[in-house]
């Protein structure tokens, strides 16, 4: 077992907290990409196409 | 695939849905070596195991200027040559980099708290990196308060770029003032001043971090593409029914004529 002598409550809290705010981070990203795409297959299930004529959704 | 390619949306969310997996996959191998190098490294002579703070602290404060380097190329990007995704990246970047640079004054209060005896000091590093958090915050909120992202891209670009002066007075706050924290022992002249044990897995650590900011930005650069994809084609919609409406209007009016 790893020791981290009288002032482990600062270490353990900042590993915590950079912890914390990357999978705070990432769970936004993926969060914000589902949201995205949930919006533009329903604007692809209403007919509204791109100028290209691709679906929203399309890649290349 | 060019840099002229990737101006292409369509081509750089392709090129993102080959590459962020690996990318990802990268960055967590990186970052257990890190941790686990990290775990391992010994105590400090004067400091103790409070050095392992440094392992967090340092990757976080490098990426905390780094991104708003990233930020005032793509600004030069947007104003200059007026590259289609270059207020993407920006825009991607700001609270990316806000999470950073909170994380670097958060990390540096709880180590400087046994270190220092306190967790707060309005000496000249602190501050500039406060600043630096605030500007974020408010390129953030210049992004939200502004409709049209291409007039809010030309508006954050220019404040991202006055802002780029502080990267500089950050970097030498500590040899140009007298302040509580220590001078640069990594990137100075000379070479680092720090034991292999520690710098081993700091760098570790630095890459792990910068991979990560690396996935996080494409990632987040994907979901602005969408979010304008989105955006023009609920205009499209909405001025489809507003053209709709009209003709019915008009050809109901044409009808009330036609019986009088």
């Amino acid at each position: 077992m790893m020791s981290l002598g009288p002032y482990a409550s600062f270490i353990v809290t900042s590993y915590a907290a950079a912890a914390l705010v990357v999978v705070i981070l990432i769970g936004w990203i993926v969060l914000d990409y589902r949201n995205q795409t949930r919006r533009l297959r329903e604007l692809d299930r209403s007919g509204v196409t791109r100028r290209s004529g691709r679906s929203a959704m399309d890649a290349p | 695939m060019s840099l002229i390619d990737l101006a292409n949306p369509t081509r750089f969310l392709a090129l993102t849905a080959r590459v962020l997996p690996w990318l990802a996959a990268a960055t967590v191998i990186l970052l257990t070596i890190g941790l686990y190098q990290s775990a391992l490294a010994p105590d400090d002579y004067q400091q103790g195991a409070t050095v392992k703070i440094m392992f967090i602290h340092v990757p976080n404060a490098w990426l905390s200027m780094f991104v708003w380097g990233v930020m005032s190329i793509a600004s030069l990007g947007t104003l200059v040559w007026r590259h289609p995704l270059a207020d993407v990246a920006a825009k991607a970047a700001a609270p990316i980099g806000a999470s950073f640079t909170f994380l670097a004054l958060l990390t540096g209060s709880l180590w400087g708290r046994p270190m220092w005896g306190t967790y707060w000091e309005w000496d000249a590093r602190l501050t500039s990196v406060l600043i630096l958090f605030l500007m974020y915050l408010g390129l953030m909120a210049l992004w939200r308060a502004v409709d049209d992202p291409s007039r809010a891209a030309r508006a954050a670009a220019v404040l991202t770029l006055v802002g780029a002066i502080n990267l500089p007075i950050i970097k030498f706050s500590v040899d140009w003032w007298n302040t509580l924290h220590q001078p640069a022992s990594v990137m100075r002249m000379g070479g680092s001043s720090l034991d292999k044990s520690f710098l081993i897995p700091l760098l570790l650590m630095a890459i792990a971090f910068t991979l990560l900011f690396v996935t996080l930005h494409l990632a987040a650069m994907r979901n602005e593409i969408l979010r304008r994809r989105v955006r023009s084609l609920q205009m499209m919609q909405a001025s489809r029914v507003a053209f709709s409406s009209a003709g019915s209007r008009e050809g109901s009016a044409s009808n009330e004529v036609g019986a009088a």
